[in-house]
């Protein structure tokens, strides 16, 4: 149903939850700085393990220097600190900051997957395992104040073995140990090992673990981020370089302490409450963050479905699949190919994208009956897109000019674009759609055929609109052939939040396509390869 | 050209904006643990109270009510006394507590560790203490008079060996 008389009029009623609409703000305002593919926000899992990278380069340094004992470990770091400014300062500083860099990258990845719904349904387990992912990023760090053996260590040591007397698991107080003087080299030589090698090992299998169910992980930051980053942590470290507080001292008790509230933002509640109401607390934030997924739970789709009668295990859909959840493996049947397409219905998130993977959904084959594919979803087949094209078509039969909007419903709703001249077809995701579907409308009376869709870098099945562009191209199969007029196909993405500029583009478009049509054929230039894609 | 010095002037100053919160967020704002004038005794100590009975020898008759396995001669209960502990500044109280022993048969030593927060200055302290459920009034008992510097931890530690309380 058109949702409006004329395309200009079109003007976005919904109401948009605020939080998803401040962060789409930001991400509009690190598009204009950045652009799509350096947007901070789009690179917040490569962020985060660049800052991981420049920690442990900086940390082998500190590592080299520091002396592992009690009695040496305060001078060792002032000796960086002061006598060695110009590198061991600037390591320590870069050691500090790029720590702290890591948990703000951290909780906007959070923030970012709770406010565009990307963390219920088939994403519980990403979000589920990003949990202790950040108990053990905090608990490093906390190890890593605790090495410094100034004032703020000893306060956290006291605080941190309250806490832990308060759990049942260690038998005999540490509190006492600590302030009787009984505690041992041996327990700071422990220190140092967790925080030099046991916590950064369970923290890269806590990670490894984190995107297991994902493929195409990306785990280099662009380049453009991370010379920026970098510089900006060097110019950081120089101008406001880390210090330590007063050495510790166990007759004395601080005043006042500067906190690095990235870490230590616990130690204050357990001072003012007790250690046992801080785990409480502690603990039941984190039991509430893991079980969000689920408050309430989200339905997926059905997953998809091989056909094996079209399906010649040629293993393009297993390299789409953004969710690893495709196998190539040895025929069960007795067809000449060698290999078939496997879905692991757990891991299926019902996005669609194989569908556009594969070649058999060429919608000019098997004109006159069912299109059957290789692999095609239950609820939306590639014969269910092209008997909707076919019906978009029809709708346009009589228009001077007939557009035909393909999108998915996950960034601004493509029905709510129909209107005079322009019929909508809606997908799960643009990465659904077979690039043969485009030509096909384009050759069955379309005049212009405009893709939309989540913002670029920003795709809600993490992919499809990169394959999408990769088909078009002529970079990824199946591409998009030669046959179908380029400047007749116009890409505009947007998100929930960008309706109006869609609308403008779209009218736009329309007007471009009623020109291009008013020149007679023998005046037209030679068909260009301008593929326009824009963002809005 | 124009647009790329503007778009590196924009991304000069999102740098400057995350460098600046971090910056701030790993120093500021600081916590104020103590007043300027505060100092802060520490107790800290561990300690097994006594049996709530002293074994006792079995007559023939009680013995004969128990299942045949379990005939010991000698009854000695495992459970140990709640401990109390009252600690007085000056001749006011500044904490009380009761710790029941831990454990499944309330058998095991107690581990107390309080940070007691005070003006500095010079202090009467007096520490009360019953670790005898079958005892009325003090088991132990410390007394002295004290001064405390500013940011000082007196630690107080207590050990039944050597007598009771001692300052650190
Ligand atoms: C501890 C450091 C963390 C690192 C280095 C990290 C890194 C990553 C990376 C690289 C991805 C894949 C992104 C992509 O390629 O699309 C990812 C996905 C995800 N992360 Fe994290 N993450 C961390 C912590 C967390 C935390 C604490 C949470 C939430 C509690 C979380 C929630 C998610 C979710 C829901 C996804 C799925 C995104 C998707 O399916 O598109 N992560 N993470
Ligand atoms: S629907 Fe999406 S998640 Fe499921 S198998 Fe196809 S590409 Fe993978
Ligand atoms: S893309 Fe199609 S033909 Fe190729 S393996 Fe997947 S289902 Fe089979």
């Amino acid at each position: 149903m058109p949702a409006c008389q004329s395309i200009e009029f079109c003007l976005e009623t919904d109401v948009i939850n605020p939080v998803k609409r401040s962060y789409r703000a930001l991400e509009a305002w690190f598009n204009l700085s950045f652009g799509p593919a350096w947007n901070p926000l789009y690179n917040l899992g490569t962020l985060a393990f660049f800052f991981f990278w420049v920690v442990l380069v900086s940390g082998l340094y500190l590592f080299i220097f520091f002396d592992t004992s009690i009695a040496g470990a305060y001078a060792s770091v002032e000796y960086m600190t002061h006598e060695q400014w110009y590198m061991g300062g600037v390591m320590r500083s870069l050691h500090r900051y790029a720590s702290d860099a890591a948990v703000v990258t951290i909780l906007l990845h959070m923030l970012r997957e709770f406010s565009l719904d990307r963390y219920r349904s088939f994403r519980w387990f990403s979000w589920f395992t990003g949990v202790p992912a950040l108990w053990f990023v905090i608990t490093l760090g906390i190890t890593g104040y605790w090495l410094v053996w100034d004032e703020l260590a000893l306060y956290v040591a006291i605080l941190s073995s309250q806490l832990m007397d308060t759990l049942p698991i260690v038998a005999g107080s540490m509190t006492r140990d600590f302030l009787v003087g009984h505690l041992t080299d041996r327990f700071f030589t422990l220190m140092a090992f967790l925080h030099l090698l046991g916590q950064p090992i369970i923290l890269v299998v806590a990670i490894w673990i984190h995107v297991k169910r994902l493929s195409h992980v990306k785990i280099s930051a662009p380049r453009g981020l991370a010379v920026g980053s970098l510089l900006a942590l060097l110019v950081l470290s120089i101008i406001k370089p880390a210090e330590s507080h007063g050495p510790a001292d166990l007759s004395s008790v601080p005043l006042v302490l500067n906190l690095d509230w990235f870490y230590l933002n616990v130690y204050p509640l357990v001072d003012q409450w007790t250690a046992g109401q801080t785990w409480m607390l502690t603990l039941g934030v984190t039991f509430l963050l893991m079980i969000l997924p689920w408050l309430p739970p989200k339905k997926r789709g059905p997953a998809a479905q091989v056909y094996l009668e079209a399906c010649n295990g040629c293993g393009q859909c297993a390299d789409d699949c953004p969710f690893d959840a495709i196998d190539i493996l040895p025929r069960t049947d007795d067809a000449r190919w060698s290999h078939e397409a496997v879905v692991d219905p757990d891991l299926c998130a019902s996005c669609g994208i194989c569908v556009g993977s594969c070649p058999s959904s060429n919608p000019f084959r098997q004109r006159n009956q069912d299109l059957v594919t290789g692999i095609d979803m239950p609820n939306y087949s590639a014969n269910g897109m092209r008997t909707q094209t076919d019906a978009a078509l029809a709708t346009l039969i009589d228009k001077d000019t007939g557009i035909v909007v393909f999108g998915c419903d996950n960034a601004y709703e493509v029905s709510r674009l129909e209107s005079e001249g322009i019929a909508a077809v809606s997908v799960f995701c643009t990465g659904m759609l077979p690039a043969t579907l485009i030509e096909y409308a384009l050759k069955k009376g379309a005049d212009g055929v405009f893709v939309t869709g989540c913002r670029t870098g920003d795709c809600y099945f993490r992919y499809g609109n990169v394959w999408l562009d990769q088909r078009f191209e002529g970079h990824r199969k199946p591409r998009l052939r030669g046959g179908a007029e380029r400047r007749r196909i116009r890409i505009f993405r947007g998100a929930e939040t960008d309706g109006k500029k869609i609308t403008q583009a779209l009218a736009a478009f329309q007007k471009e396509i009623a020109e291009l049509d008013d020149i007679p054929a023998s005046n037209e230039v030679a068909a260009d390869d301008a593929r326009v894609s824009q963002d809005g | 050209m124009g647009s790329k010095i503007f778009r590196l002037l924009l991304q000069a100053v999102n740098y400057s904006v995350f460098m600046a919160l971090i910056w701030y967020f790993s120093l500021y704002p600081t916590y104020r643990h103590l007043d300027d004038n505060q100092a802060v005794l520490t107790l800290a100590f561990g300690h097994a109270a006594k049996r709530i009975a002293e074994c006792a020898t079995r007559s023939a008759d009680e013995l004969a009510e128990l299942a045949p396995n379990m005939r010991m001669a000698i009854d000695c209960p495992r459970e140990r006394s709640p401990l109390e502990l009252e600690i007085s500044l000056d001749d006011e109280p500044v904490t009380r507590l009761t710790i029941d022993a831990p454990g499944l048969y309330q058998d095991q030593g107690v581990d107390v560790y309080r940070d007691i927060i005070t003006e500095a200055g010079r202090h009467h302290l007096s520490i009360w203490m019953n670790d005898d459920i079958n005892i009325e009034g003090p088991t132990y008992r410390f007394d002295k008079t004290v001064n405390i510097e500013p940011m000082q931890r007196l630690v107080v530690s207590f050990d039944a060996n050597s007598g009771g309380f001692s300052l650190q």
